[in-house]
């Protein structure tokens, strides 16, 4: 029994130190996320249930505002999955990784936001440290972390003291920031434009509440042109 | 909104993140290749979806009335160029977030 819970703390030990830098990152977002979501007139139990349930940064900053749009669900299911998708692919690279894990395993998928997938994927685990139990830690952590600063925000954020007019943007900046980033490290920035360019169009057609679907169908099918005119060209993608 | 529709419009978000997770755990079984169409997908998905969020955050924005999107340009010039140069996320979402606060409150007021 005491080489089990050495093994636990062990894990313990050996994961919490790669959550650090999350835990600046995930409190200040948090906490914005929470005080964004007080002023726009949620009780504090809304961050808390979110952040607890949907632990996905981005689409949660977007939940936000389709709560205070029409009700649509349709739209809420499709946006999530398109703004999610690249979880998709981070589940591909885990396969292997995760198995074995036990009971542990339906809580590492349910828990894998960006910041888990990359430490949970990048780190090498010593050999005498329990991986299950360090990546649950991992995702335990990032979880808690982004948990407890959207309900502070959502908490206190009716103390606040200075001006919140304008905070919403700090979604928009949000998005520009991982857009760039992706800028950056996409080879072929065909895609990005692509996202900007028919987003843009179904917009200016369509209206600002009606363009999400039209786009993300123009996106798709956009992509899906793209490859096979590659193909044609006998360029590899 | 009514509560139930909030409550259903969260649980939709909860089934869509959710959807994205377990599915490759339960149509992927380990050790056999992805799909080539999926592969693709996962490679030009996230550029596309980042610039459709982008345009999404401006959805309200216009050109024609008000402050014709300049507190908007100008913050995300700035958010831009912050990163670009110290390439640190929460620097540059801070930094754009506090330009775009005061922009709106002391210079572009209603």
């Amino acid at each position: 029994m005491s080489s089990h819970s050495g093994k636990i703390r062990q894990a313990f030990a050996c994961a919490f130190p790669y959550t650090v830098p999350i835990f600046a990152g995930f409190w200040f977002l948090g906490l914005t996320y929470g005080i964004y979501m007080n002023v726009s007139g949620f009780p504090f139990w809304y961050p808390m249930v979110m952040s607890l349930t949907i632990f996905a940064g981005s689409v949660e900053f977007v939940a936000v505002d389709m709560l205070q749009g029409a009700f649509n669900p349709i739209q809420a299911l499709t946006m999530t999955l398109m703004i999610n998708a690249r979880h998709l692919f981070y589940g591909i690279a885990m396969l292997d990784r995760f198995r074995g894990t036990g009971w542990k395993k339906p809580y590492l998928i349910f828990g894998m936001c960006d910041e888990s997938f990359s430490i949970n994927a990048s780190v090498r685990i010593p050999p005498n440290v329990d991986r299950g139990w360090f990546m649950f830690f991992v995702t335990l952590l990032n979880h808690l972390y982004w948990f407890t600063g959207a309900s502070l925000g959502g908490i206190f954020g009716s103390l606040l003291t200075f001006p919140t007019e304008g905070l919403s943007f700090v979604m928009t900046a949000m998005f520009v920031v991982i857009f760039l980033e992706q800028w950056l490290k996409d080879r072929d920035h065909t895609p990005a434009l692509l996202g900007l360019g028919l987003t843009l169009l179904c917009r200016l057609c369509f209206g600002a509440d009606d363009f999400l679907i039209p786009s993300m169908l123009a996106i798709l099918a956009g992509l899906t042109l793209l490859r096979g005119r590659r193909e044609q060209g006998g360029t590899a993608v | 909104m009514t509560l139930t529709e909030q409550l259903i419009t969260i649980a939709m978000v909860v089934l869509g993140t959710m959807i994205t997770r377990f599915l490759p755990f339960l149509v992927f079984p380990a050790g056999k290749p992805t799909p080539k169409y999926i592969q693709y997908l996962g490679k030009v998905l996230p550029g596309a979806v980042f610039g459709l969020l982008v345009v999404y955050c401006l959805k309200d924005v216009s050109l024609l009335a008000g402050s014709h999107g300049l507190p908007e340009a100008i913050s995300i010039a700035l958010v831009v160029a912050v990163h670009l140069w110290k390439r640190q996320m929460l620097l540059s979402i801070a930094s754009g977030t506090l330009c775009y606060m005061l922009l709106a409150q002391l210079v572009f007021t209603a």
